[in-house]
């Protein structure tokens, strides 16, 4: 079975200037949406607290808030979810408590799964904690800051990788393409606000390393190319690599996203931010590496020359230079 | 041609092999337990099997059995509320004599383990349970040891009778303000020789001013020590409660994590937390006969106080001692307790240095004392919260025992060592035990996350559910795919997940729910190895080659491309690993073993398998791909 005729010969390079012209609209897009509205950061990043409360009966929403109201915390916000005795608490971080300065203790106006129960419910109406996350405002940043340190130490590293392996030109190709993938997966976030949390992060990160796979492959076909094809222009040689590894390309798209629908279907709600981060991840960095790459690195003016060997050239340089 | 040889086939097996071994652990589910452990005082015999089995069958709790494992009873329950209920009735049943805690009781054969093979443990997210990261006020730890500096130099100038019109603490370091500059190197010598760990800073200007400050060195270690002392605190807290398979790892520079499974009352967690020590010095009263007379009969010498030695091994009966009523030093007067060969006999010591109050009343009781014993009492705190008649009642135990008797050698002040050590164990653990008994830094807890045990049921269910239908996905799009190659292709699909889950039991890795993740992204991410060498085979075919040739040649030149593309996405992974915590580098290590795995099988093991099938068809006209 072939999904893709094994001679396609679509003309990529003929749209090319129309593909990254939609890329970088995309891209200023993303960044608009980012500039404007910013991610929605879940807890992990703002700090607060999120406790959730399976009650004995219906719980009364108004009347949890009012009884937090009464305890001291600031502007709760209670919600029920799944079925009508079961709810959610949030609270905002306090900008003036560090923590917590007696750990023994449980004091009032503590944000802590514990005490936000026992604010919460009545002697006639008992809860339980089915899940509670206090996060201290000091540690959101600290994450945001090593999320940026894990991204910038992978693309140098894809930039050394690719620039020692192929050449430099190349890695700039792929390290924008796949820049631009995660910009716009970014971008999907912030624009539909959907919760940034940490699996979403680690999301984005694997997304950085499929698509970054995925513009190797066909790069490594277009070294092939060149050196094998020595008489052809390079725009037809980035054509026909692209074309003769399009259907791994979108074969391994497709098994790969498929893995990642399981886990957006079956894995259960803390595991949805992530998976969705990945499919966004795949569809875009898998049309790029198709649509975008290869026309990056014409852009910046690919030869044959540039894969020559270069020890060659060196050792004649050096040869030239001896009396 | 398609060959491949038989030393490959032979590591292929032995791998295939080591994989079912160190992956088959997995597959036993745990008994939801509870654990009893001796403390001092109790024993673990047949009388106690019979005893705990006794008020289990009374209060109508099943079981699937009570034993002795491993010299600790074990209670293994038949689900996880009959656990919760054989906990709650052992506790008071058996009182103080034992510690009762809930745990996960292995189910794997015996033989398995004689190889190392284990389960994987559950993350928290997956079993349920408490988590706290607390963090360690460092600066208090600094300050406390500045202000011990400054009575140093006090100490310093008084003895070496140098005028001085201030010493004080200021932002950068303490100052010291002489009454005569002429004085200043008499003051600096004497100060290098007391105290070297001081920089000592001078401004020429102002030739009676000295400012001496703790090198960056000196405050790292500072800062390591607050870090340890309150991780032995929390160590020696919890493992006394006995809550089973506890975590308590240092985090960062100032951070520790502290994951309790299987705990859902945070009340109780939080009192473990805030237990407190402190030592005290004081010392021997009697010897051993009156010792044991007074523990026998309950009559002790006036002036004296029954104590008890900590025993060198959990269950080992305790000796008793009598000690003075009258307080030596205490532990806020330590500055610094480390265990180091003695600089005379290189035996195992502990030194100690305390400050000017805490040297000035050791050296004016050993200046009488020389020859006598002097003990080391271990104090601890623990916060209890008790509801009485509805009401919360707020108390707290006292646990005190005698870490160290030792004789006095010699008349000493601020500076000394504890010799007679058997080991350099037993003196780290006893200057262990004396820094978490000097006064600790205070912590705050900066991050609680409970997680119900229906949650972690949940989970379990849906990580599982996710990786079983991602595997499902992809095994059958091969197959109908690639048909032959798609069942080779499966298969080495199959040995990389067996090999991602034995290398992760084998490395002692925690299972988590971002890990399912991971290993399902793993699947989906090692297919493209696999593709790459298909798609490569149907262009050899394409291209007018034999079939044969197609397949090696495939291998052959998917090679280089999948080395380059895996390479890039492993960097993915360790940056992931390096940089996350938590759910990320769970996370990333899955990927960075299953990228790894994915290289062998895929390149190796499945070309293994296609020459299995079509290595010997000479005349091979067609293959399914």
């Amino acid at each position: 079975m072939e999904l893709f005729p094994s001679n396609s010969k679509i003309n990529f390079m003929a749209i090319r200037h129309g593909a990254i012209a939609v890329f970088v609209a995309l891209c200023l897009a993303a960044i608009a949406a980012l500039a404007l509205r910013g991610f929605n950061y879940a807890l992990d990043f703002t700090g607060g607290t999120v406790v959730e409360i399976a009650f004995e009966k219906p719980a009364d929403v108004e009347g949890v808030r009012q009884r937090l109201l009464d305890a001291g915390y600031e502007s709760p916000v209670v919600q029920t979810f799944g079925s009508g005795s079961d709810i959610v608490i949030r609270l905002q971080p306090k900008e003036d408590v560090t923590g917590i300065d007696n750990p023994a203790e449980t004091t009032a106006g503590e944000q802590t799964g514990a005490a936000i129960l026992r604010a919460a419910q009545t002697p006639d109406n008992p809860g339980r904690v089915i899940r509670s996350d206090f996060v201290g405002p000091q540690i959101g940043n600290e994450l945001a800051m090593n999320g940026i340190y894990a991204a910038a130490f992978v693309l140098l590293g894809f930039l050394a990788y690719i620039a020692a392996r192929f050449e430099y030109k190349f890695a700039v190709a792929s390290v924008a393409a796949t820049l631009g993938d995660i910009l716009l997966v970014c971008g999907w976030f912030a624009f539909n606000q959907h919760e940034f949390d940490l699996t979403v992060l680690a999301g984005i990160l694997s997304v950085m390393g499929f698509s970054i796979n995925d513009k190797i492959v066909v790069f490594d076909r277009v070294r092939e190319n060149f050196r094998l094809l020595s008489k052809i222009e390079p725009k037809e040689v980035l054509n026909r690599s692209v074309n003769q590894t399009l259907s791994r390309t979108v074969i391994t798209s497709f098994v790969a996203f498929l893995t990642v629908l399981a886990l957006y279907l079956y894995g259960g709600s803390s595991l949805q931010g992530m998976a969705e981060s990945q499919m966004i991840g795949i569809v875009i960095g898998t049309l790029s590496s198709i649509l975008v790459a290869c026309p990056i690195l014409l852009l910046l003016g690919v030869t044959k020359k540039d894969l020559m060997p270069k020890a060659k050239t060196d050792v004649e340089a050096e040869l030239a230079r001896r009396p | 041609m398609l060959q491949y040889a038989t030393w490959k086939y032979v590591l292929a097996a032995v791998i295939i092999l080591l994989s079912v071994l160190y992956a088959a652990p997995n597959l036993y589910p745990q008994d939801p337990a509870v654990q009893v452990v001796a403390n001092r005082g109790g024993v673990v015999d047949d009388n106690l099997v019979l005893r705990v089995r006794g008020a289990l069958d009374k209060a109508g709790i099943s079981t699937k059995s009570v034993a002795i494992e491993d010299g600790d009873l074990i209670v293994r329950a038949t689900d996880v509320d009959q656990q919760t209920k054989a906990a709650d009735l052992l506790r008071p049943e058996l009182g103080a004599d034992y510690n009762v805690a809930l745990n996960l009781a292995s189910t794997v054969p015996d033989w398995m383990g004689w190889f190392g093979a284990r389960p994987m443990a559950m993350g928290l997210d997956l079993r349920g349970g408490v988590q706290f990261l607390l963090e360690v006020d460092q600066q208090a730890a600094i300050e406390k040891r500045a202000n011990a500096f400054a009575d140093e130099i006090t100490t310093v100038l008084r003895e070496g009778g140098i005028a001085y019109t201030g010493v004080s603490r200021t932002a950068e370091g303490i100052q010291v303000l002489l009454k005569d500059p002429a004085d200043m190197n008499r003051f600096r010598a004497a100060l290098s020789r007391e105290a070297p760990e001081l920089e000592q800073v001078v401004d020429e200007a102002q030739p009676n001013r000295l400012l001496a400050r703790m090198s960056p060195t000196l405050i790292s270690q500072i800062m390591d020590q607050a870090i340890d002392q309150n991780r032995s605190t929390l160590d020696n807290r919890i493992n006394s409660l006995g809550v089973g398979e506890q975590v308590i790892q240092r985090q960062g520079a100032s951070r520790i994590v502290v994951q309790l499974p299987g705990v859902q009352d945070t009340a109780e967690a939080r009192k473990m937390i805030g237990a407190t020590a402190t030592l005290e010095y004081r010392a021997v009263v009697g010897n051993e006969a009156d010792w044991a007379e007074a523990a026998r009969t309950g009559v002790v010498p006036p002036g004296a106080r029954l104590y008890y030695m900590r025993p060198q091994a959990p269950g080992a009966p305790r000796t008793p001692i009598l000690l003075s009523r009258r307080v030596i030093a205490s532990g806020d007067q330590l500055v610094t307790a480390a265990a180091q060969p003695s600089p005379d006999s290189g035996l195992p010591s502990v030194s100690i240095e305390l400050n000017r109050a805490g040297g000035e009343r050791m050296l004016a009781f050993t200046r009488e004392n020389v020859g006598k014993r002097m003990g080391v009492v271990y104090i601890e705190t623990i916060p209890e919260v008790r509801i009485v008649n509805g009401e919360e009642v707020r108390t707290s135990r006292v646990v005190e025992e005698v870490i160290n008797a030792a004789t006095i050698q010699g008349v000493f002040g601020r500076n000394f060592q504890t010799t007679g050590l058997d080991s350099m164990e037993e003196a780290s653990t006893l200057a262990r035990l004396l820094r978490a008994g000097s006064l600790a830094a205070p912590m705050v807890i900066i991050e609680e996350r409970i997680i119900g045990p229906s949650l972690g049921a949940a989970n379990i269910a849906a990580g599982t559910q996710a990786v079983f239908w991602s595997f499902m996905f992809v095994l059958a799009f091969f197959l109908v795919y690639y048909k032959t190659f798609g069942i080779v292709t499966n298969l080495a699909l199959l040995l990389n997940l067996l090999m991602v889950v034995a290398l992760m039991s084998l490395i002692g890795a925690t299972m988590t729910l971002p890990g399912l993740a991971g290993i399902a992204l793993t699947v989906g991410m090692s297919v493209d190895a696999n593709v790459l060498i298909n798609e490569r085979i149907r262009e050899e075919l394409r291209n007018g080659n034999t079939p044969l040739a197609s397949i090696a040649n495939g291998y052959d030149k998917a090679s280089g491309t999948i080395t380059d593309a895996n390479t890039t996405a492993l960097l993915a992974g360790v940056a992931m690993a390096v940089f996350g915590s938590g759910p990320i580098r769970g996370f990333g290590i899955t990927l960075i073993l299953g990228i790894i795995t994915s290289m062998y099988t895929a390149v190796s093991v499945s070309r293994g398998i296609a020459t299995l099938i079509y290595g010997r068809r000479k005349k091979l006209t067609k293959i399914a791909i």
